[in-house]
Formats: C-alpha cells, structure tokens, sequence
C-alpha cells in the first residue's frame, strides 16, 4: 500500500472527492436555506425511519445469503452458456422498476402464474403484498448483483491456491473453510452494505408492494414533504437523516471489510478439483437452476406482454429513447472517471465518499439544484445536462465498489513491480492497471449506463413538453390510458438498457480473458 | 420594432427573429395533458390559429408536481399560465400570491356551482370504483368495507385521485372517516404512487376494483371497444375532481393569458377533451358529449369541498388515513 498514490496523482483523486462532496453537500444546504431549520421529526416520520431499516436489512441479508450459493455454484462450475448467464445476471437490477414490479407481479401477484398453480392444486393464494412482498422484489433486484459481486471474489482466490488444496486433499468442506470463507468474510460486508444501502431509498417498491402506508420509507416520507406538504424544511431534514444514516453504516461496514489480502493470480478460468462429486454437480446445478427461474421469469413475462408493441411504437417513444442513450453514454464516462479518480486514493475517505450517491435522496438533490439555478438560468435548459450529472453521481457508488477493490488489487500485486519499472500516471494506468481492472470496469460501466438508462430520477423535475427520457415516456403512457403501448416502451427500455450493459460488461471481460 | 428587427437580420438567422417576432404564451401542465394523445397538441393547433403566437406547453409531472414547480422557481417562473390544478391545491396556489384574478365568465355544466376568481375549470370528473362487469359491487362505503372486496387506491401523499379519495370519505362522514378507513384496511390490496400504477395492476387483475374515475369506461368503450367494465354507484354521492387553470400575475404576456382562458371555455378547446383527457368538459360543447358520454352512471349526489375547506381538513385527514391503514 505504500505507493499508492503515485497511479494518479493525489491532487485528482482530491479534486473529484470534493466535487462530488459538494454536489451533495451544497443541494441540501440550498433546500435547508431556503425552508430555515426545521422542526423535529414527527411520529409517522419515526414509523418511516424503522420501517426504512427494517426492509432494507432484510432485503440485504436475504439477497446475500442466496447469493452465496449461487455465486459458488457459478465459479466452479463450467458450462456451456454460462457467460451468457453471468450476463443476464446484470438484468433485474438495471431494470425499471415498475417494469420490474409488473414483471414480478406477473409471476407472484394476484392472477400470476405461483396463484394459479396453488389454487389449481387446491392450495390457498399467496398475498404478495407487505413487507414480504417487499423484500420479495429487492432480492429480485439485488440477488443478481450480490451474486456478480461475489462471483468477482471468487475470481480473485488464485488458480494456484485451488492446485495447491488438491493436492493437499483437502475436499469442498476444507476448501470452503481455508479459501473461500475468508473471502467471503472480507467480501460480504460490502455486498451487504450494497444492498442495504440501495434498498434505504427505496421508494416505488416499497410504496407499490408494501400494501399501505405501513410500508412508509424515508424517501417516501421526502416526497409527501415536499410535493404534498411543499415543507422543504422536513424534506431537508429528512434528507439529512437517511445521509447521516448511510454514511454512519457505510463506515462502519467499511471497517469491517478488509482490503484484499490474495497474492498474485494469472486471470485463467478456475479449474476446481473439490467439485466433481455427484452430489455436488446436482445441488450446483438445483441452485441454479431456481435462481435462473426467480430471475428470468418476471423477465420473460415483460418481454411476452411488450414484444407485439415494440415496433409499432410512437415516435415520441423512439426519440425519448435516443436521449436516454445519449445521456446514459455521458453519465457513464463522468461516473467511470469519478470512479476510477476515487479508486485511486485506495483509502477510506474515497470510498465513503463515493457512498454519497446512494445517501441522497434524487428528490433533495433535484430540488436544491434547481433552486441553485433558477436565479440565474432557466433550470428547463439545463434539464439534459443535470440529469447526466445526478445519474452519474448516483451511479458511482457502485462504479466505486466493483472498481476499488480490484483497484487495490492491482497495486498489490503488482504496484512494486511498476515502481521498480518508473511507471507513472498515465503510463502507469495503461500499462499496469487498465489490463487488471478491464473486466471490473466494463461491468461498472455497463451498470452505470444501464442504470443511468432506467432512471427516472430528476429528469421529472426539470423536464419541459418536449424533452423526455424513456422512462418519462412509459409513465407518460400509462398515464394516458396506453398500457400495451407503454408495455412496449418498456421492453423498448429494458432491452436499450441491457445492450448498453451487455456492451460494457462483454466488452470488458472478453478484454480480460484474452 | 421591424426597422429593428431588419437592421439586425443582417447578424442574426431568419429563425431568430420570427422567434423575436411571435409572442410565446408558456403553459405549465401536467404530463398527460401535454403527451400525443392527451388534448395538448390539438388545443395548441387550434389556439395558434387564432392567437398568432406561439403556445408552449411544459409538462411537470402531476398537479401537485405542477405546483411544487411553481413554487420553487416562484417570480420567475417563465410560466404565464399553470394548467391542471385541481380543488385540493387552489388554496395552495392561491396563497403563492403568484396568481392574478381572471375576468372569464361561462356557462358551466359542473354539477356544483362555482365561484372563482382566480382559476378557470377546464374539466371535471367523478371519482369511481372501476370494476369489471361480472363483479357484484358494493352500493357504499360502508357496504364495501363489509364486504371482501379487494380494491386498488392511490397513496394521497403522492397522487392527485388518492387525495380525492380521502376527501370524499371525508365530505362524505365527516367525523366518522377514520371508522370508515379502518373498516376499509383490510379490503385495500396495495396503494401506489400513482394513478398509472394502480389502474395498470387493475387491468393485470391484481384487484377487483380501482379508484379512478366514471369517465374512465368512456376510454375503453370509445377507444377500445371494451364494454366490459363498469363504475361501482356508491350511495354516499361520488367526489369531484375539478380541474382548473389559472394566469399567472407575473406573467410578460397577459392579455394573452387572458385569451388563453377566454378561449379554454370555448367549443373548440373544450369539445377536444372528452375523447383526449377523458373527463366532462366544463361547458358542454355545442355538439354536445362524444357518443358513449350519455352511458355513464350519473351519481344522484355530487360532493366537493370548498378550496379553503379541503385545504383546512387536509392535514388531519391524512393522519387519520395513515393511522387507520397502518395497524
């Protein structure tokens, strides 16, 4: 670790921390400004709090603990299409969520195929909707991502220590206890932190599934302040809470997940040797195979109801989506150079502060730049550049997790031998770090492009008639009575949002195994 | 002003001075008023035939959205009309002060009468259960909540026909809506943000019936054909929506503002809105309803509160709603 910051200079890695910091900071501040203090938080904004938490730590430990097997069975496994799957494994989470929840209630809701099956054999309905439900559609969300997070720890145990179990003999139990484990221990904490995190600001999820105002989260209660109540002294205040509230977790999760320790490995596909039994080929393969059906299902059944609708789409549709590509490619390459400016600082300050995107709430954030323009510029003028700008910021936080840690990596392993060689800056990002992260960064990239994709975040703020982005554009739909045509937006959405994904993510891992 | 305008055309493009020359009225609304098939384009084709401007919608989400914009960008917003409030945020908008009154007088087809001197109704509608043909609906509140019907509604913290509902069981018992609403927990299947959502679950058969409005069936029996839904008659009277618009005092154009409004309560802005925003126009048209209008149930009884009312109780109200729904 001791030359680290020699990669890109520490003045960049500086810069972009305080750029980011204040384009959280000043927002709020703005939104605060305008409104004076506000008042202490109330009953229903306490209910708001816990049930927030609740949700969010279910959802994060349920989603992880899946993840594990499946990401195991995923490693040592080799099959034909299994790139494939790894690929797909990307979708739910990039994907619009009422697309998703339509998707999901496809498969689980009142008239869905689990219903059907139940009462055909003479068993009760399920409910879908409630804190189960919730939890339900945030592990359909993050399983996937949980399980490409860790999947990553498994590529990272070298080759060399898989040779060295077998001929020790060790069998899959003392090879789970000796190599994996302490992955998984320095490697969890994050993937739990992740998913907590995302479901924190949760809001049509847990505001469609969570059947009434029981399942009211923070961003839920910022919402009502501000466009009910227009309080945006509460709004503030509440904004306040959920940032103190992810940087408090955020730190201390941090401080429970290591840097990685693993010495050097060459990048080949893992061979395994503990994984031949019978036994374990047939649970690998059960595991999988329940985890492609809770995935895919939801996603077929989306591509079913919109794949009539997607060509007979109006122009409106066709141009909304050009805009999202275009800011979906913009907010890809800030959010990817932010990342990799704060993965280079390798040290705590960086990554909390790359966390931040995830602490906002879009609605503060929107507010408090739209109340910072509005004195000086028209914020509608300015609608395309700041929605790049916020879906970057809120995609760094993810860029950040997936890109520092093999950051770090590289530096480990080889930092030494660069130094011994002179290379530095930009030689030194090229030559040395740019083909040890290639796979990290296509994969951090095409989730911040599809991310960036499927957001609807500020762009409802600022929008006027005629700029629009494809998620406005499948609300716009709905609300007009369209729901074929706005069935087909949304195929239309997912698809743009997966091939940007599956660009950058294929991208970069064919780089890598070369 | 034209030796001006051609003295500069020399610098500047031919776009640039018709853009100079063409006084441009900008019309906040919501986004469904302003998509293709909402009423926006044809009402922009008509009014530009006879206004020589240039209208320019912008579309801010939903009304509460429209008015939290107004609010944010306050003196100077470029707005010189907002269309698309509705009677639970007149009051709101009223005390921005950013409103001048409006001298527009009409004959009204609105169930109740009305008195306004700063917004101008441009439509209205009956909120509704939607349900399908073959269901039984309940007759009441009360029936419903005795019954195991399950029913989508919208979250009134966030959408406009979700605050409707909870002031129609509040015009509608008073006192007694928060009994009512813990009679209704256990029928609610979910509360979505929006309208969309949960007429969108409702057509996946999520439910057996959804708040909307009786005009909804208008849009599946004109433009789909369907005749297979109904609207559910509640005793108690049906709730209004009525949608108004407003000029605002800063605005840089007002007597085109003035027109603007003059203009909304004429044929050919308000025959477009039966079939485009699906709800009654405020003045019939001198052609009268769309065909298929007529078949619409008729509430016996139509309740609204006042602005400054539904302003008053709207706090209270939600909490007793939160409260109820959250046991």
């Amino acid at each position: 670790m001791a030359r680290r910051a020699v990669a890109i200079s520490k003045a960049t890695s500086a810069v972009t921390a305080a750029l980011v910091l204040l384009l959280v900071l000043v927002p709020i501040g703005a939104v605060s400004l305008r409104a004076g203090w506000p008042e202490a938080l109330v009953v229903a904004d306490w209910a708001a709090l816990k049930f927030t938490i609740l949700q969010a730590v279910l959802s994060a430990l349920f989603s992880a603990a899946l993840a594990v097997p499946v990401a195991r069975a995923l490693a040592r496994r080799q099959f034909y299409g299994r790139g494939a799957l790894v690929l797909l494994m990307g979708a739910p989470f990039i994907l619009p969520v009422i697309v998703a929840v339509m998707g999901l209630l496809a498969v689980f809701g009142q008239g869905g195929f689990l219903n059907e099956g139940l009462s055909a054999l003479g068993l009760p309905r399920v409910q879908i909707y409630g804190l189960h439900g919730v939890v339900l559609a945030h592990v359909f969300f993050n399983l996937p991502l949980a399980t490409r997070l860790l999947l990553q720890g498994w590529e990272s145990i070298p080759q060399e220590r898989f040779r060295l179990a077998a001929s020790l003999g060790m069998g899959p139990r003392e090879v789970m206890r000796r190599l994996e484990l302490p992955m998984l221990k320095e490697r969890l904490p994050a993937v739990l932190l992740v998913v907590f995190l995302i479901c924190l600001s949760s809001f049509a999820v847990a505001l469609t599934l969570g059947g009434g105002p029981a399942a009211t989260t923070l961003e839920l209660a910022i919402y009502q302040a501000f466009h009910l109540e227009f309080d945006l002294g509460r709004a503030a205040l509440l904004a306040l809470v959920q940032l103190a509230l992810v940087l408090g977790v955020g730190l201390i999760a941090l401080q429970l997940g290591r840097v990685a320790g693993f010495g050097a490995g060459r990048g080949a596909v893992r061979q395994r040797w503990d994984a031949g039994a019978r036994w374990l080929r047939v649970q690998d393969g059960l595991v999988l195979g329940l985890a492609v059906l809770f995935i895919m299902l939801p996603l077929v059944m989306v591509a079913v109801r919109g794949a009539g609708q997607v060509l007979s789409l109006p122009a409106s549709a066709w141009s909304a989506a050009l805009a999202s590509v275009i800011i979906a490619l913009c907010s890809t390459v800030l959010c990817i150079a932010a990342a990799l400016a704060l993965a280079s600082a390798q040290g705590r300050a960086a990554e909390v502060i790359g966390l931040l995107g995830l602490a906002i709430s879009p609605l503060v954030l929107g507010t408090g730049l739209f109340l910072l323009i509005n004195p000086y510029a028209s914020p509608q003028a300015l609608a395309l550049p700041i929605t790049m700008l916020v879906n970057a910021l809120m995609a760094l936080p993810f860029a950040l997790r997936i890109i520092a840690p093999e950051y770090a990596r590289a530096e480990a392993d080889f930092g030494q031998l660069a130094d011994a060689l002179g290379l530095r800056g930009l030689a030194r990002m090229r030559r040395m770090i740019w083909p040890q992260i290639r796979a990290s960064l296509g994969f951090a990239a095409g989730l911040a492009a599809a991310l960036s994709m499927g957001d609807l975040g500020v762009i409802a703020l600022f929008a006027d008639g005629e700029t629009a982005t494809l998620p406005l554009q499948v609300y716009r739909l709905m609300g007009a009575y369209r729901m074929e045509a706005a069935a087909g937006a949304a195929l239309l959405l997912v698809m743009l949002s997966f091939g940007l994904f599956a660009v950058f993510d294929w991208g970069g891992r064919r780089g890598a195994d070369a | 002003m034209k030796h001006l305008a051609f003295a500069t055309g020399v610098f500047v493009s031919a776009a640039g001075i018709a853009a100079a020359e063409t006084p441009e009225l900008v019309v906040y609304t919501y986004d469904s008023f302003v998509s293709e098939w909402g009423p926006g384009p044809q009402i922009e084709a008509a009014f530009e035939e006879v206004c020589g401007c240039d209208l320019k919608f912008v579309a801010a989400g939903d009304g509460a959205g429209l008015l939290s914009r107004l609010r944010l960008e306050g003196a100077r917003t470029e707005a010189d009309i907002v269309l698309g409030l509705d009677t639970n945020l007149t009051a709101a908008a009223k005390e921005t002060g950013l409103f001048a009154p409006h001298s527009v007088s009409a004959e009204y087809s609105l169930p109740v009468d009305w008195a306004d001197d700063f917004f101008v109704p441009y439509d209205w509608g009956y909120f509704a259960f939607v349900h399908q043909a073959e269901f039984d609906a309940p007759v009441s509140f009360k029936a419903l909540a005795g019954s195991d019907a399950r029913i989508l509604i919208q979250d009134p913290r966030s959408s406009t026909p979700g605050l409707g509902l909870l002031m129609w069981v509040k015009a509608a018992y008073g006192e007694e809506a928060p009994a009512i609403w813990e009679g209704l927990a256990d029928n609610i299947v979910t509360v979505t943000k929006g309208w969309s959502e949960a007429y969108g679950l409702f057509l996946e058969g999520e439910a057996d019936m959804v708040l909307s409005y009786t005009t909804s069936l208008a849009y599946h029996m004109i433009a789909e054909d369907d005749h297979g839904k109904k609207a559910a008659l509640f005793e108690e009277g049906h709730y209004l929506q009525v949608e108004v618009a407003g000029k605002l005092a800063g605005s840089d154009v007002p007597e085109l503002a003035d027109s603007f409004l003059e203009f909304m309560v004429t044929d050919a802005f308000q025959s477009v809105i039966p079939t485009t925003n699906w709800m009654y126009p405020a003045v019939t048209p001198e052609a009268g309803l769309p065909e298929g209008f007529e078949s619409l149930v008729q509430p016996e009884k139509a309740l609204l509160l006042s602005a400054d009312e539904a302003a008053e109780i709207r706090a209270e109200a939600l909490e007793e709603w939160r409260a109820a729904l959250s046991q």
